[in-house]
């Protein structure tokens, strides 16, 4: 079993398109949608948990990317700015999946991108605007 | 065998100080007990990095050609409004200023992304910004409108000046309520889901001399990364509250009001903050030298995140509506686990003051005193502590009716 956590950037002529359906019925892949936004004549865009056999996996993508589908994988779209951050914690109680931890004997705070399924909670409770989503 | 500050300062001049964080000594003093600890060491150093609302600065801009009095007018810096009550070129910022037309809550809930805080930020780190001013104009001091870019290089004085920092202790919040609540103490999710505090513990300067023996009116401090000063207790200072046998209070009690030459300071100890759905605060790095005068100095400092202790209030209902109580208390060794039980219910904390920051504080403190460039003061007068009547009160309301006045009953 692999699971990846993606953006699918869907261009407008493609909105018509059971893509999701055809990754699960004819790839036999896992597909959780974490986010959509999928609006009339723009790009659409859907933050997805997809997971299945390694091959599967490989070969639904390849379907999704021949058809036109800009695909790119979440960590680039979810930011943690070190500079900016002071470790104050104030993230880490908000953060559903633990990619936002702290490591509790120095408090040391560290952020997984491959955790993070940009939910976009940790943003309002950071008051140093460390946290940057690009959507 | 008691030491004088004197003799620690003579000890620093020559760079053979003792000195610990208020976290090291913890473990110095388990593996040699007090009383030889005491002996062998001169000074520990404390530290918190934490948002302190209370937070300013005050300016001298210099006088402009014609000259200009500002005083009793309207300026602005970076769209933030500043005060302007004093002579012709004196003006205060306060931290949680924040500009006109900033949409505050309107939009619910604000994100404040710039304000007061964000402008000493930016002066601290050598940024021009904004001067705007109108002036009604005198014979003496005939301009009427000044609009320049100024650097705090530029400036003559600029003087941070806090009225209230270095809460000893604070409040544990959560939120009781069904939906979610922004608040000074952060975001805080609906039915018990988070819990937030704010203090270094162990390593908070306040909470290292719980009684304030050597703390006081004059002491010298680190103050967002330059040398500052304690002016005296800070407002709403509480120091007769509930304590541990330790003497430590098991809730806010005690505040300092600190000031310091802003040129000299940095911008990694002065962070402007944005509370989503609250406001503008400053972020300010403070640490505070305690020297070990005697054995019971250094227990007081040896104190750990297991013996201090803090109340948990509820900030959708309690906190607002000035309810007194607490939903239970909890030790920082508890907190900073990173869960703490309340009502029952298991519940993951989170901190707004940086423990990391913290000990970093402490530890530059420890190093400028270990390499002779940092002395100790004397403090001229003690801080009010627990027997000096002083008080925190809330607000009496009287109302104004047809313009007469109401005494007090």
């Amino acid at each position: 079993m692999a699971t990846k956590r993606l953006t699918f950037n869907f261009p407008p002529h493609l909105i018509d398109q059971p893509v999701t359906y055809q990754l699960i019925t004819e790839h036999n892949l896992k597909v959780n949608i974490l986010r959509a936004r999928i609006t009339p004549r723009e790009w659409g865009r859907l933050v997805v948990e997809i997971s299945g056999k390694k091959k599967n996996l490989d070969a639904g993508l390849q379907f999704a990317t021949d058809l036109g589908l800009d695909i790119k994988p979440l960590a680039l779209d979810v930011q943690w700015n070190a500079d900016k951050c002071i470790e104050c914690t104030a993230c880490s109680s908000v953060c559903p999946t633990g990619a936002l931890s702290v490591e509790r004997k120095e408090m040391h705070v560290s952020f997984d991108h491959e955790k993070c399924i940009a939910c976009e909670l940790c943003i309002p409770a950071c008051p140093y605007e460390a946290m940057q989503i690009r959507f | 065998m008691a030491k004088t500050i004197q003799e620690i300062n003579e000890k620093i001049k020559k760079g053979k100080a003792v000195v610990y964080t208020a976290e090291e000594i913890i473990d110095v003093v388990k593996s040699k007990g007090t009383k030889k600890a005491a002996a062998e060491v001169d000074v520990v150093t404390t530290g918190t990095f934490a948002p302190m609302c209370s937070s300013g600065a005050y300016f001298n801009v210099g006088h402009s050609n014609p000259r200009i009095k500002l005083g009793g007018g309207t300026v602005t810096l970076n769209d933030v409004p500043v005060y302007t009550g004093f002579a012709a070129v004196d003006i205060l910022v306060g931290a949680t200023g924040i500009p006109e037309d900033d949409p505050r809550n309107k939009v619910y809930p604000g994100k404040f992304h710039y304000g007061g805080a964000h402008l000493i930020e930016d002066l601290v780190a050598g940024k021009d910004v904004r001067l705007e001013a109108r002036a009604y104009g005198t014979d003496c001091y005939p301009r009427r409108k000044l609009e320049t870019w100024i650097r705090l290089e530029d400036m003559n004085e600029a003087v941070l000046f806090n009225i209230r920092n270095a809460y000893q202790n604070y409040n544990v919040a959560v939120n009781l309520s069904d939906r979610i609540i922004h608040t000074y103490m952060g975001v805080l999710h609906p039915k018990l889901r988070n819990a937030t505090y704010c203090s270094a513990g162990q390593l908070s300067p306040l909470l290292n001399d719980p009684l304030y023996h050597t703390i006081g009116v004059g002491t010298r401090i680190f103050l967002g990364g330059g040398i500052g000063y304690v002016v005296d207790r800070g407002t709403q200072h509480n120091p007769d509250v509930p304590r541990t046998d330790q003497g430590v209070p098991r809730m806010g009690s005690g505040t300092l009001s600190v000031t310091g030459d802003l040129k000299q300071m940095s911008s990694r100890w002065l962070r402007g903050a944005s509370f989503t759905g609250y406001g503008v605060t400053l972020a300010v790095g403070l640490g505070i030298p305690i020297p070990v005068l005697d054995e019971e100095v250094l227990k007081r400092t040896a104190v750990t995140d297991e013996d201090i202790v803090a109340q948990v209030v509820d900030y959708s209902e309690a906190y607002p509506n000035c309810v007194p109580g607490s939903l239970g208390e909890v030790s920082y060794a508890q907190l900073k686990s990173g869960s703490i039980t309340v009502n029952g219910k298991k519940v993951p904390t989170a901190g707004l003051s940086s423990y990391v920051r913290a000990r970093e504080v402490a530890n530059i403190l420890k190093g400028w005193i270990a390499e002779g460039s940092f002395q100790l003061s004397e403090s001229v007068a003690p801080l009010p502590s627990v027997d000096s009547g002083v008080k925190f009160k809330l607000l009496q309301e009287r109302p104004i009716l047809n313009n007469a006045r109401v005494a007090v009953d």
